[in-house]
């Protein structure tokens, strides 16, 4: 006797296809079914004004406020202050080195992002080393015969990306610094690193502001002057470098003990050790980590506008009371945070990807 | 390794064959040496700078100026607070404030994250997608815009005193909402009195029935009767003592609202806009500590015949816990410090009030920042030691 076995019956049409999606995914049992029907009829009546605010009925073309003659958004505030949000006060004749040093930027970035180009250590070095002194020099000016700009004039977004970028390089290597202080041997350094990194996460940002803007200038001789810019860097960046310095030690402990007692037994010197055995490892598996304290600091940058600099927010809120554009506030507020929200929505999914893409499952911890 | 040496008496090594440099342990202690000393040396120089920047302004150091006269109003204080107050008086009213908007923001946080944690793991496609765009959308969103949003764009737009919004005997208005307060009268003590004793009986009961079901496997409704006790002794009590409280209605005298209690706008606008940012947060972390319950938990549970609410009861959520307190309590530890951007919008808290109106006035820069940053510091200090500790006592013992 020989069996044949039939063919496989196709699955029933109820299962599969967009009818098997919803009834496996919203109408599966009273409940669920109840729960899609309120909640589908709720956001529709929720989003739908958005919509109809923010895009059918608003206005896109015109000089002033009186081309705003329909009920939804007056997107003209927004086109008509784009230049001032971009860029600030900084005068008008200069905003190409705003554009060509945020256009290097960005190239690097893409450079290092982008997995298959070659030689992405010399990339990142230059990011880190020349990169900001050849941006210093366009934005600041004085050399070269570039006009100078004081930083008074700086705003915008630009100053809200220099800022969270000058933060995050210039924190990098403190926090490096402080990370191995914390694992070190030495007592003194060990206890003093913690000390430093525990004090700087233990208060909120807003107090080291203020701290930077009110007791700073307190700290060195009579004629030692800050501007306000710099005294926000340096808050930010002895803020930040805490931070930094635990996304660092995550980084260390994830390195397998062999790779220490192998550098160990090749008869390697601490810093030779640790500069080409350890942290070339780490600083790869840290890269998560860091772009997600530089999303952090990229929204915290907003807090500078209490200390009396003009980001994107504060330059925001000054062109609202503007006279002419009195009213609009909730279009400033949308597309500011519209702004915010590619920026770190597009950069948690990267370093979502790339958390996904390090795990390589061989991190036997340290 | 010394003693090992010593143990072994090696031979003598000849003289100055290694240089002291060449000694780890001995470089450590002359690096560290070298380290504080050049640290004195940095802490002596900006000692000296500030002491004569101070004597250059004619600034005398010290805490003395904590019990002169203030001379400035607070709109919120949950102290007695006047004019004629202390310096001392303002650092005591700003962290009520603090602590007030904190808590306020840690309860409705909680709330609203635990239900969107637990929305975004839903079968039903619409509510874990909504969840989701609630979470990427306001954490992607600096607080502050947020906290501006609510404040300028929405609350200002409510109409002048004169024209309210009258409900329950309650005003809404740009000055915030007017409501009738509650006065105590003579035996409401006896109300509290009993509140207290419902929440020790509820200890011993729970206690009671911990042991019992140990020793026997019978249950008890522990929560519900707990429930009972706390709210209905102090309910019985009230009634008994005669309802020992009136209502002090506002009244509308001249520009403003008089009497009753008002929620001012800051504080409902920093409240909204903290609690909204953190429940984001909250609702990430929920959801990883469910997914990290393994699957094989859930599938012996339902081996073992256990019903849906039972197994997220007694086999979910203690698992769950384990992992999600501590990053919860540090989101806590977040929003109370976020709370310091209450500056921006004018909510009187510790910030705005002592480290922004009392330094101006006063111009005691280092002592005013050091005491806010203590306060700060002290609150992550005391969180981190409950994590520790938390930590230790939730551990899995492994085999």
């Amino acid at each position: 006797m020989k069996y044949d076995s039939q063919p496989t019956l196709p699955a029933p049409a109820s299962t599969i296809g967009a009818v098997g999606w919803m009834r496996k995914h919203l109408f599966n049992g009273p409940i669920n079914t109840i729960a899609t029907l309120v909640l589908g009829y709720f956001s529709i009546i929720f989003l739908w004004p958005v919509l109809d605010w923010s895009l059918l009925s608003a206005d896109w073309i015109g000089t002033t406020r009186n081309d705003c003659t329909s009920d939804g958004a007056c997107w003209v505030f927004i086109g008509q202050r784009l230049d001032q949000f971009l860029y600030g006060f900084y005068p008008e004749a200069e905003t190409w080195r705003l554009d060509t040093a945020f256009f290097i930027l960005a190239a690097l970035i893409a450079w290092l992002i982008i997995p298959s180009t070659p030689r992405k250590g010399w990339v990142a070095t230059f990011t880190l080393v020349i990169f900001p002194i050849i941006a210093f020099i366009l934005l600041s000016g004085g050399y070269f015969g570039l006009e100078t700009v004081e930083t008074h004039k700086w705003g915008g977004l630009s100053l809200t990306l220099v800022l969270a970028v000058v933060g995050i390089v210039a924190a990098l290597p403190f926090g490096v610094l402080l990370a191995l202080g914390r694992q070190s041997d030495m007592p003194i350094v060990r206890s003093l690193s913690v000390v430093y990194i525990e004090i700087w996460r233990g208060v909120p940002l807003i107090t080291v502001l203020f701290m930077a803007s009110v007791m700073l200038p307190l700290f060195f001789p009579e004629g030692m002057t800050f501007d306000k810019l710099l005294r926000a860097l340096i808050g930010i960046t002895l803020f930040q470098s805490a931070y930094m310095a635990e996304v660092v030690r995550g980084g260390l402990q994830a390195i397998p003990k062999g790779q220490y007692e192998a550098a160990d037994a090749l008869g390697l010197g601490y810093w030779q050790k640790m500069i080409m055995i350890i942290l070339p490892q780490a600083l790869k598996l840290m890269i998560p980590g860091i772009v997600n304290t530089f999303i952090a600091l990229f929204k915290d940058t907003s807090l500078v506008l209490i200390i009396g600099l003009f980001d994107l927010l504060a330059i925001m809120q000054a062109s609202a009371n503007d006279p002419n554009w009195i009213g609009f506030s909730t279009e400033g507020y949308v597309f500011v945070a519209l702004v915010f929200w590619v920026f770190c929505f597009g950069m948690s999914r990267y370093s979502m990807h790339l958390e996904k893409r390090l795990h390589t499952g061989h991190s036997n911890r340290a | 390794m010394s003693t090992e040496k010593s143990q072994h008496k090696p031979p003598p090594p000849p003289e100055n064959s290694t240089k002291f440099w060449h000694d780890p342990k001995k470089r450590a202690v002359l690096f560290q040496l070298l380290l504080v000393g050049t640290l004195l040396l940095f802490v002596l120089y900006i000692v000296s700078n500030t002491l004569n920047n101070l004597d250059a302004r004619g600034i005398t150091t010290g805490f003395g100026f904590l019990s002169e006269t203030a001379g400035f109003g607070i709109p919120l204080s949950l102290i007695e607070y006047s004019e004629t107050a202390t310096y001392g008086r303002t650092f005591v009213v700003g962290l009520l404030n603090t602590i007030l908007v904190a808590v306020l923001g840690i309860i409705a946080a909680t709330v609203l994250g635990f239900m969107l944690g637990i929305a975004r793991l839903s079968d039903n496609w619409i509510i874990s997608r909504l969840a989701a765009l609630y979470i990427e959308t306001f954490r992607n969103i600096p607080l502050l815009l947020q906290m501006f949003f609510w404040y300028f764009a929405v609350l200002r737009t409510l109409p002048s005193p004169r024209q309210s919004v009258e409900f329950l005997g309650s005003y809404l208005n740009i000055r915030g909402l007017s409501m009738p307060a509650p006065v105590t009268e003579n035996g409401f003590s006896f109300v509290v009195i009993m509140f207290i004793a419902g929440i020790v009986a509820t200890w011993l009961l729970s206690r009671w029935a911990d042991k019992r079901h140990d020793e026997t496997g019978k249950t008890f409704p522990t929560i519900w009767a707990g429930l009972g006790l706390i709210v209905g002794l102090p309910l019985l009590a009230f009634f008994v003592a005669g309802m020992p409280v009136s209502l002090d209605h506002p009244e509308l005298k001249g520009f403003n609202f008089k009497g009753g209690m008002t929620i001012i706008p800051e504080l409902v606008a920093l409240w909204l806009a903290l609690s909204i940012y953190t429940a984001a947060f909250i609702a990430e972390t929920v959801r990883a500590g469910i997914l990290a319950v393994p699957n094989g938990q859930l599938e012996a549970a339902s081996a073992l015949g256990l019903p849906k609410v039972r197994t997220l009861r007694l086999i979910v959520i203690p698992q769950a816990m384990r992992v999600i307190i501590p990053p919860l309590t540090s989101q806590y530890l977040n929003l109370t410090k976020n709370s310091s951007l209450a500056t921006a919008i004018g909510y009187p808290d510790l910030v705005s009030v002592f480290a922004g109106t009392t330094l101006n006035q006063t111009g005691q820069a280092i002592e005013v920042i050091m005491m806010t940053m203590a306060v700060y510091l002290t609150l992550s200090i005391l969180t981190s030691i409950f994590m520790n500790w938390y930590n230790k006592r939730m551990s899995l013992v492994e085999r």
